[in-house]
């Protein structure tokens, strides 16, 4: 595709920036790529939970570029700013509760009857991924990729690839990937040790290690299909192992009086060491008298007792070529794990393992939102998203006991997602 | 004993899938933009992110992942 000429000034960080890709891949750059445009994808999400807890501000942008024919490079930059309070797992009392921070300095509170927040979340992320993608002979492709990730107390570093075949008069693609990360952590105040008591700070902390680490390995198959000249389907499987260290380290559990409900203790959680992840993720898309109708099904289960199903559900009404409306619904449901528990008995043998992670909890959620699409050629549009989130648990689960019976033990997420994106050729 | 339910399932739907789809001249409708299973990337990445901080659950749609120390 050729573009017509700009600015010199802009077409030569343009074209050293086409040089550099190609440099990258170990192929010379034709003239062809300086001349192709990037295509520029991104965007700005706003993400805010009610009553003071999480606030995110994540600006995404990707650049992809056609570098020879039919090949692609893309480079995608993210950055994630968090700050808030985050339930730290431990269950509401009737009286003030006090809690060392994670850093080992300091303390945190919580009023009677209030969910406990831990109100030291602050972080940024920054991350940084690459991607080449080139076909393999006339009906295959292959996308080799890599990124990394990097937080305060977080390190990921990740790769993958993936081919595709194309069969069935290219109406049907089959799609196998792999990918492979390793992650770092290393909060403020080291690792706490699993069911170590939370002891008050400026005393020696528990604490096992400074860092640790985990890997993950996924799998990935799929299938496209087209069902007709108006629907398209696409039905994926995906494998994926987790090893090392899976514990979150600002999440605690309260030890209760079996009878009173009154908290005695705080222990740090502990999780098992690996985890196992089984998806099938089934997508149809049809269009339907100048709209198109999206519908995603997603069944997952986890060795973790984790099973939940997620719907998703969107209409793009298409008002005239530039202008589109799109509401959407999603709905997704999870049963807790296994050793999820609110609290703990104070005498009872500890199991193996326990967490109060209120994502680990049985509950339901729903997202309904609208997007509005503007479209200003045929290689730029912008958007603008809105959604409202919200968690649905177990407020009084039969197992509470004493004064637990009396007060919210599933602390209900409420969130609004806006995301305002522009995407253009650059 | 799942996977290989998965699996199965799996090819039974590629052998189905055999006897479906268009001639290349009937795909006006599926090559316009707003059709193609990948429209709206940037969407689905800002999704999988908040999901997978705040579920259980992630992967499907594409890898599992991580990459941060959201979850």
């Amino acid at each position: 595709m050729q573009l017509k000429r700009e600015g010199e000034g802009q077409g030569s960080i343009r074209q050293a920036l086409a040089l550099a890709a190609c440099s990258l891949l170990g192929g010379g750059a034709s003239a062809q790529a300086a001349d192709t445009p990037w295509e520029i994808d991104s965007a700005v999400l706003l993400y805010s939970e009610a009553d003071g807890r999480v606030s995110a501000i994540e600006p995404v942008a990707t650049a992809r570029k056609e570098i020879r024919e039919d090949e692609f490079v893309q480079l995608k930059v993210v950055v994630d700013a968090l700050t808030g309070a985050s339930p730290n797992g431990a269950t509401p009392s009737d009286e003030v509760q006090t809690f060392t921070r994670p850093s080992g300095t300091g303390v945190y509170t919580a009023d009677p009857g209030e969910t406990p927040l831990d109100d030291t979340f602050r972080d940024t992320r920054g991350a940084v991924s690459l991607s080449w993608d080139r076909p393999l002979g006339r009906l295959q492709r292959r996308t080799l990729g890599v990124g990394i990730s990097r937080e305060f107390d977080y390190t990921s570093l990740s790769a993958n690839g993936q081919l595709s075949r194309d069969i069935n008069h290219r109406n049907t693609t089959l799609s196998a990937g792999a990918s492979l990360a390793a992650d770092f952590i290393h909060p403020v105040g080291d690792i706490p040790t699993p069911y170590a008591v939370m002891v008050p700070p400026d005393q020696p902390q528990p604490r096992d290690t400074d860092i640790d680490d985990k890997l993950t390995l996924d799998l990935l198959f799929g299938v496209t299909q087209v069902l007709g000249h108006d629907t398209i389907g696409q039905l994926n499987y995906s494998f994926s192992l987790a090893s090392g260290y899976l514990n979150d380290p600002f999440k605690i559990l309260s030890v209760v009086d079996g009878v009173s409900g009154k908290t005695r203790d705080y222990l740090y959680e502990k999780r098992p060491d690996s985890r196992q992840k089984h998806s099938l993720y089934g997508e149809l898309k049809h269009f339907l008298g100048g709209d198109v109708v999206t519908a995603a099904y997603r069944f997952y289960s986890d060795d973790w007792g984790v099973i939940s199903h997620t719907v998703d559900l969107r209409y793009r009404w298409n008002l005239n070529r530039e202008n589109y409306l799109q509401p959407r619904l999603r709905w997704y449901s999870q049963t807790a794990a296994d050793f999820y528990h609110h609290s703990l008995i104070a005498g009872e043998p500890l199991p193996e393992y326990a967490s109060a992670d209120p994502r680990l909890a049985e509950y339901d959620a729903t997202t309904i939102g609208l997007k509005y699409g503007h479209r200003i050629d045929a290689g730029s549009e912008w958007s603008l998203r809105v959604e409202l989130y919200r968690q649905d648990g177990v407020d009084h689960p039969d197992d509470a006991v004493g004064l637990q019976r009396n007060l919210d033990l599933f602390p209900e997420t409420k969130a609004i997602i806006i995301q305002a994106g522009y995407r253009f050729r650059w | 004993m799942r996977r290989w339910t998965a699996l199965g399932l799996m090819l039974i739907v590629v052998s189905g899938c055999s006897s479906l789809g268009v001639k290349p001249w009937q795909r006006g409708v599926l090559a316009r933009p707003d059709m193609a299973l990948a429209a709206e990337s940037l969407d689905a990445a800002y999704d999988d992110h908040i999901y997978f901080s705040k579920e259980a659950s992630s992967g499907g749609r594409g890898f599992a992942g991580g990459g941060c120390g959201c979850n």
